[in-house]
């Protein structure tokens, strides 16, 4: 049903679970994908993996001069850019009284900063064009809060409230700003829990399971797609109903 | 009138869509011309790309005015 052929789309994160199944999926439905991240080898091979229309563009996000690079360098390896799917995030989790202030930096400057950064280079192009789509992954947590995670939250709340505003500067110029917030998904992330863990998470998840990285990927596809072009500002919530806000 | 002030005339009647006799020298983009905010990035994103020259920001904020546009391009353009 929806439809990117001729569409070029840039995943940060590319190497995760969530990045790589968003990237799969946009590729499936014909956009020409560039695959961001800093995992090489992990990169090649996806990229091998889905053969034409991949390029692989490593980038750490860390680093504001790369990341004021990687929009450029993605138009130019794409022919372009209609999508820009701000996914890579990391955790450095520490309950708040003993968190450190590399800690908080590290991660606000990873999942909110790059995310500003290369939402402002995105955005440039996409107004000439009168068309693009930001799309933003989020966390159920920027919402609810999460013990041990103060500025993972703080970052995750924060995207919610930039992409908010960029979306209503940029309505009238055809580009739609959006984010989705999964709740707990089977990732490499979620892995590490252990089964107690996993059992008290499932408690307050009606669907009775955690949600996969493919879940995640079909919103994406649908807030990428040129249907979509209604709904902005928006923070689609795909967590099988354990917070329904 | 000059070429420059021509074309920049051109651009900014196409671009906001407004009465090519309301563009004079003195007109401001945003007080008598109705452009926003928005509408004055992309201006100069056309003028840009018209003339060949590189706007940077602050002198993108100067530009206030069609004649401030038409002066800035008569320094910078060959």
């Amino acid at each position: 049903m929806f439809d990117l052929s001729g569409r070029k789309a840039l995943v940060t994160g590319a190497s995760g679970g969530i990045g790589g199944a968003i990237a799969r999926a946009m590729h499936g439905a014909g956009a020409t994908v560039g695959l961001s991240g800093t995992r090489a080898e992990a990169l090649e091979t996806l990229a091998g993996e889905l053969g034409e229309r991949a390029h692989v563009l490593t980038c750490n996000l860390g680093d504001p001069a790369a990341v004021d690079a990687l929009v450029p360098r993605a138009e130019e390896a794409l022919g372009g850019l209609d999508i820009l799917v701000n996914n890579a995030g990391i955790t450095r989790d520490n309950i708040f009284i003993r968190m450190k202030d590399e800690e908080w930096q590290t991660v606000l400057d990873v999942n909110l900063s790059a995310a500003f950064r290369l939402s402002r280079a995105a955005v440039k192009n996409m107004m000439r064009r009168r068309y693009g789509r930001i799309i933003g992954i989020t966390s159920i947590v920027g919402v609810t809060g999460n013990p041990g995670q103060a500025n993972y939250a703080a970052a995750k709340a924060g995207m919610i409230g930039m992409s908010k505003s960029i979306a209503q500067e940029v309505a009238t110029r055809g580009i739609t700003v959006n984010c989705i917030a999964p709740g707990f998904i089977e990732t490499a992330m979620t892995d590490e829990l252990n089964e107690k863990q996993r059992e008290s998470i499932l408690g307050h998840v009606p669907a009775g399971r955690l949600g996969t990285s493919e879940e995640i990927a079909a919103a994406a596809l649908y807030l990428a797609s040129e249907e979509a072009g209604y709904v902005t500002g928006q923070t689609l919530h795909v967590n099988g109903g354990m917070a329904m806000i | 009138m000059s070429d420059i002030a021509e074309r920049v005339k051109k651009i900014v009647v196409e671009h906001l869509g407004v009465e090519p006799e309301k563009v004079t020298e003195n007109a401001s983009f945003i007080d008598d011309l109705g452009a926003d905010s928005l509408d004055t990035v992309e201006l100069v994103m056309a003028f840009e790309e018209e003339f060949g020259v590189e706007i940077p920001d602050d002198a993108a904020e100067t530009i206030l005015t069609v004649g401030d546009a038409v002066r800035f391009l008569e320094k910078n353009t060959e």
